[in-house]
């Protein structure tokens, strides 16, 4: 990629908290007009990575840039270019909704006239005229994270930054949320960083994601390619469900070569392993007379990739080779 | 190399924060939006409810201390018949308190109730990273709030100060003089540091606490802990330093206890406001600090000019004036480095 159309970047970003280290040298490039989905558990250093980007904590080491602004010494102008949506948005519950944006376009300076054109455009957008004149308060979690959005767009940025947007979102709703979203980066060319641990509405909208594993990247690309990848490495995970169900067919896929794991969930069988078992366990299915109920290879999901480089990371950590295991997994 | 890093970082700290050097664009931006904030902060106090509690209460004093001057002010001019406008403020009758002891109590409670939840209700409501994501820096944040509580509790001292004054002017049909007119003046000044005071302790509150119950419990507790309690401390423990339980030590220590006694009172902004505002509205009163025989040999017992009794309290307001800067100043540094991340 050309170094000018990455819009933003973080050069070995790093903040601790004392011992505990939120975010361990964060190398990551976003492209002008990507959708880019941070994915990660709970407490992975996340949101301490997007408050860095909007200059709201101080790294500890390293650097983070946005459209070229050092977002520690100019977070100004990163913030003028860069619209914040955090987790669980709050507003005044005493102004309308219309009232608040109209607050949010006085702060970054915009004329009165502006501002009125802007919010009835914006509320139009985000379907929210007809609660404009109420007040905030009264607004459910949808509402208000709809409302948070125009909220966004009122300064006209450049990127826009998400934090768990759909967190407790209804599915009709996250449905239309996310649309938004896409239709954010698509029609009106911006660069949109998501947040989530959710990871398979964060699936349809992403071009690339990178995978946030207790501060570190472990993982970044297009989901596609993590897949590959995956796959590459010799993670295959097999479900598979036959009649009988007996210790017999256990004991046989437990004697097959590669074998990491076996899960039982309600009668399937869940087999982690690092090669392409479907030959061998058809195979001896045929042979012993079991009837095939059901059988399919897992992977391409980002259920599966981040669930794989989960337990990676966690194998590393416990082999104590972490560092330079992720290290190298991250340049691959 | 790392080493090299390292100290680029380091360098990079020093001037860094949200400050730094900014061209003249963003200077402008960060008046427009520190006036929004102010703009939007004066609309919140003036349309919330507890702004309708202050009102009632400070109606409810400015309405007392009116009864209780022209109850009182029969009395009060039989004493002595110089300075009446000023008695307006100053006289109370027998069950009423005047209207100037009761604002050095009631007072305080109006920068509490501005002031309390200026931080954390922000925080708790989830606004504050949002704001703070505008192109806003964060000191603007909090002096925007505390300007906005001080213009409000001007505009209400001026109000209220006019108020009592042209109700007596009408009750008793006195026109102030020229001086009177200052002192009035100069005392409502006093009562919005004061009262500033107040309201920069209970941001310091807003900020320190994250439940704005905490920091409203607390706020009030120092206020009671000022108006009652200093003074009975204060007594303690000049009394221990210094005693004057038997005669021989009542000789030898009782002007040292009185000062000590004093200074240790003074501490408290309720006092120094006190004793500050009896001295410019009573302008008999000849010194704040105790006086021996031989200092008032050969003194004219006359009223003290305006002059010189703004000389007497000069140090009161400059102490107040301290204390609020002080309190805002912690809260200031407090607010800067906090995490922004709440709840």
């Amino acid at each position: 990629m050309a170094e000018n159309d990455v819009i933003i970047r973080t050069d070995d970003l790093t903040r601790a908290y004392g011992s505990k280290v939120a975010v361990n040298h964060l190398n990551l490039s976003i492209r002008r007009g990507e959708v880019f989905g941070l994915l990660g558990p709970n407490g992975a250093g996340k949101t301490t990575t997007i408050l860095m980007l909007l200059g709201l904590t101080e790294p500890t080491l390293g650097s983070a840039w946005i459209n070229g602004l050092d977002c520690t010494r100019n977070s100004m102008l990163v913030k003028r270019i860069t619209g914040y949506l955090p987790d669980n948005v709050g507003f005044y519950p005493d102004m309308t909704g219309r009232e608040n944006l109209k607050f949010t376009g006085r702060l970054n300076g915009l004329s009165e006239k502006e501002i009125e054109e802007k919010i009835d455009v914006l509320l139009e957008r985000v379907g929210m005229t007809y609660a404009a004149d109420q007040k905030t308060g009264t607004y459910s979690k949808g509402m208000r994270q709809r409302l948070g959005i125009a909220d966004v767009l009122m300064k006209d940025p450049q990127v826009i930054i998400m934090d768990e947007p759909t967190l407790g979102l209804d599915p009709e709703g996250m449905r239309e949320f996310l649309q938004l979203i896409r239709q954010l980066s698509v029609e009106d060319g911006r660069t949109v960083l998501v947040s989530s641990h959710q990871l398979y509405q964060i699936q349809q909208i992403c071009d690339r994601v990178g995978i946030f594993v207790s501060g570190s990247l472990i993982a970044c690309g297009k989901i596609e390619e993590l897949g590959r990848q995956i796959a590459r490495e010799g993670h295959f995970v097999l479900e598979v469900e036959a009649e009988p169900c007996d210790d017999k067919f256990l004991g046989f896929i437990h004697g097959l070569e590669g074998i990491k794991r076996i899960e039982k969930e309600g009668r399937k069988f869940i087999v982690l392993s690092s090669r392409d078992l479907r030959k061998d366990i058809t195979g001896f299915l045929g042979q012993n007379n079991y009837t095939l109920l059901h059988l399919r290879q897992k992977g391409g999901d980002l259920d599966e990739i981040y669930r794989c480089y989960f337990e990676k990371a966690e194998e590393e950590e416990k082999h104590g080779s972490s560092k330079n295991g992720k290290r190298a997994f991250r340049k691959k | 190399m790392e080493a090299q890093k390292t100290v680029s970082v380091l360098s990079g700290k020093s001037n860094s924060s949200e400050t730094g050097t900014l061209p003249k664009e963003n200077r402008k931006l960060h008046y427009h939006s520190m006036a929004a904030l102010y703009r939007k902060e004066m609309t919140d106090h003036i349309t919330s409810k507890r702004f309708l509690i202050i009102l009632l209460l400070v109606t409810a004093t400015t309405i007392a201390g009116i009864y209780g001057a022209v109850n009182g002010m029969a009395d009060a001019i039989a004493n002595d018949s110089n300075f009446i406008f000023l008695k307006l403020y100053t006289t109370g009758s027998n069950s009423v308190p005047s209207y100037l002891s009761f604002m050095a109590l009631i007072g305080p409670f109006v920068g509490l109730i501005l002031g309390f939840d200026a931080i954390n209700s922000e925080r708790n409501n989830g606004t504050l990273n949002r704001l703070l994501s505008q192109p806003i820096y964060r000191d603007s944040v909090i002096i925007g709030k505390f300007l906005a509580g001080v213009s409000l509790i001007s505009i209400m001292v001026f109000s209220t100060g006019i108020l009592i004054g042209t109700a007596g002017f009408l009750s008793i049909g006195i026109l102030p003089s020229a001086e009177e007119l200052f002192r009035v003046l100069v005392y409502l000044i006093y009562t919005i540091v004061y009262i500033s005071f107040w309201l920069a302790m209970a941001m310091l509150f807003s900020v320190v606490c994250r439940h704005s119950a905490t920091s409203a419990l607390a706020a009030i507790a120092l206020w009671i802990f000022f108006a009652i309690f200093m003074s009975l401390l204060a007594g303690i423990i000049a009394n221990l330093a210094y005693p004057v339980d038997t005669q021989y030590n009542a000789l030898y220590n009782s002007l040292s206890n009185y000062n000590c006694n004093l200074y240790l009172n003074r501490i408290s902004p309720y006092y120094l406001y006190s004793e500050a505002v009896s001295t410019i509205m009573n302008p008999s009163v000849r010194a704040v600090n105790a006086v021996t025989m031989s200092q008032l040999v050969g003194a004219l017992s006359s009223y003290l000019s305006l002059g010189q009794s703004l000389l007497l309290v000069w140090p009161h307001l400059l102490g107040l004036i301290a204390l609020t800067l002080g309190a805002f100043t912690i809260s200031y540094v407090k607010f800067m480095r906090q995490e922004i991340r709440g709840n």
